[in-house]
């Protein structure tokens, strides 16, 4: 395998833990989240801080996929006072006040970032085989709890708050842990970022990252554990694919977005699952914001 | 003395901030769509500005050249993208909204460089008009000017013409307001129209303001302004309208005072959230107005 291909799997593997974070608060549970990154950044910089100060990766990745599940919570306790639209607009202020911090902050390099972060010490393939390992184990927790009751009971919050807590549900302790799940799993692909990158600065967890891990579910099929997954593979291949666009890319991006919604708002396990159930159950299975 | 000019300055930007949430709360209250794009709109009208001004020679061809290209702009956006999507959960129209906003900013870009643009001669800029000890530039006094006739010529609309009375019936009732014969694709035409026009406005007032336009001045702003109509509750004028002048005034101030710890696009995050944690259903409680 060449080495530009080599390097472009653990960004994929990044890309699909962290659609797959977002999918289990956003798909599953019905909470949108519009600042992943900041999940995201929160993981990436704890990670850079603890492996400056010489931790190995072995304790620093189960570290701060933790706490970065902690810190989940703490938002979604957020979540709990507010829902649908007002959650989003929150959540993209979340964004915006890590980034506001972080770039003030002496101790995380300002806007300059972080720089010097040492090798995970496993090698290139190594690396590869960890973050292959992470999916994988990632996408099976999630297929999962889809299956599990915990997944019913996130799935009945999507659909109707109330009558979830009618039948005995108790709601703000699931909306909790859908957090604490998703956040540990942005903060998990943080983690790999960091040893990836090597280098972080706070442009890499904008608020343009938050809408492009939310696009890789919403084109993927939101709820859908392999759309999502195949969702999250195109849409980082996607820009590689069109570098010959050149200065068009962002356009070209936009432009999808635009599209894939106006003509398929179920994204792509809409259209997969529109085309294998036509005609034997009709349309009444309907895909949940 | 300092204080005063520091109010001033945020009741200025204040003014601009009040003059985007007004139109995107509208959409908002008639649609239940959160308008990202709005942010395109407003970048949109201050290149036109700028270029129709440059190009003419004149600002008074330049600002209702601006108007009427961002009125349409937002009365296509709402034909072609929206007005399929309305009964989509409301994930789907938001993603192609944000889709559009990375679109639009790539388009400006392209069509007129990366750079951005100023204006040939703008006699305005270093103008200042002598009220009392007070001294303040007339691009100031002109915006806080237009805000107020703008807002209270709008509000007098809504308030008193057949249109405005449609607006309001179809916020309460949408179904009723069709029974006596509203026409709500018409009403919600002339509600893109004007609320994007509004936008317009806002952004020719700070491209004279600062005498630049960039091809990313939109993205902050839609992230402020998305704030701003949560802050003053989902749907409610006067809430945007307050919600826009306390946020000028808090930003102008905390960059003073907040400067160690956050940068000043955090502080529409930190009153977001402090605002939330107080009263989770906006300052003002969401009604038909």
């Amino acid at each position: 395998m060449s080495g530009y291909l080599i390097s472009l799997v653990p960004l994929l593997g990044i890309n699909v833990i962290l659609a797959m974070g977002l999918n289990v608060i956003a798909g599953f549970c019905g909470q949108i989240s519009l600042g992943q990154a900041a999940f995201y950044g929160i993981g990436a910089y704890a990670a850079a801080l603890l492996a400056l100060a010489g931790w190995p990766l072995w304790i620093v990745l189960p570290v701060v996929t933790a706490v970065t599940g902690a810190c989940g919570v703490a938002i979604g306790a957020v979540s709990l006072r507010v829902r649908d639209d007002f959650l989003a607009v929150t959540t993209i202020a979340v964004n915006f006040l890590f980034l506001g911090i972080v770039r003030k902050s002496a101790i995380m390099g300002g806007e300059v970032g972080l720089a010097g972060i040492p090798a995970s010490g496993l090698g290139q393939y190594g690396f590869v085989a960890l973050v292959a390992g992470l999916v994988i184990a990632t996408v099976t927790l999630c297929l999962y709890i889809k299956s599990s009751w915990l997944g019913f009971a996130f799935v009945s919050i999507a659909e109707d708050e109330h009558a979830a807590r009618a039948i005995a549900i108790p709601v703000p302790a699931f909306k909790l842990a859908a957090f604490f799940i998703g956040s540990a799993m942005s903060g998990l692909a943080g983690v790999l970022y960091c040893y990836y990158a090597r280098f972080i600065t706070p442009d890499a967890f904008n608020f343009l990252v938050s809408v492009s891990i939310l696009a890789m579910v919403v084109i993927g099929g939101i709820g859908s554990v392999w759309g999502v997954f195949a969702g999250a593979i195109l849409l980082t291949l996607f820009p590689e694919i069109i570098r010959f666009a050149g200065e068009y890319r962002q356009l070209i991006y936009g432009a999808m977005l635009v599209l894939v919604m106006r003509f398929s708002p179920g994204g792509l396990a809409g259209i997969i699952s529109a085309g294998a159930l036509k005609g034997r159950f009709g349309r009444h299975r309907r895909v949940t914001a | 003395m300092y204080y005063i000019d520091l109010g001033m300055q945020g009741l200025v930007y204040g003014s601009m901030y009040a003059l985007m949430a007004l139109g995107l709360t509208l959409i908002y209250g008639l649609m239940r769509v959160l308008h990202i794009a709005h942010a395109a709109v407003f970048t949109l009208g201050a290149y036109i500005g700028v270029v129709a001004t440059n190009v003419t020679g004149s600002l008074w061809i330049g600002f209702p050249a601006a108007i009427i290209v961002s009125a349409l702009t937002g009365v296509l956006v709402y034909k072609l993208i929206y007005a399929p999507l309305l009964s989509r959960p409301p994930l789907v129209p938001l993603v192609a909204s944000v889709g559009l906003l990375i679109l639009f900013e790539d388009v400006f870009r392209i069509a007129f460089g990366n750079l951005g643009l100023s204006f040939e001669s703008n006699p305005y800029l270093y103008m200042t008009v002598t009220i009392g000890s007070l001294s303040i530039g007339v691009l100031q006094l002109a915006m806080l000017a237009s805000a107020a006739i703008i807002l209270t010529g709008f509000g007098l609309f809504v308030s008193l013409s057949r249109t405005g009375i449609a607006w309001r019936a179809t916020l309460a009732n949408p179904q009723m307001a069709t029974t006596f014969g509203v026409n709500i694709p018409q009403v919600h035409c002339i509600n893109f129209a004007i609320g994007s026009a509004l936008a317009g406005v806002a952004g020719v007032l700070i491209a004279l303001l600062n005498n630049y336009v960039e091809p990313d001045m939109g993205m902050v702003v839609s992230y402020k302004a998305l704030a701003i109509i949560v802050l003053g509750g989902l749907g409610s004028m006067q809430g945007a309208l307050i919600g826009g002048l306390l946020l000028g005034v808090a930003e102008s101030f905390g960059t003073v005072f907040l400067t160690d710890i956050f940068d000043r696009d955090a502080i529409a995050a930190v009153c977001l959230i402090a605002a939330l944690m107080l009263r989770p259903e906006g300052l003002l409680k969401q009604r038909a107005t």
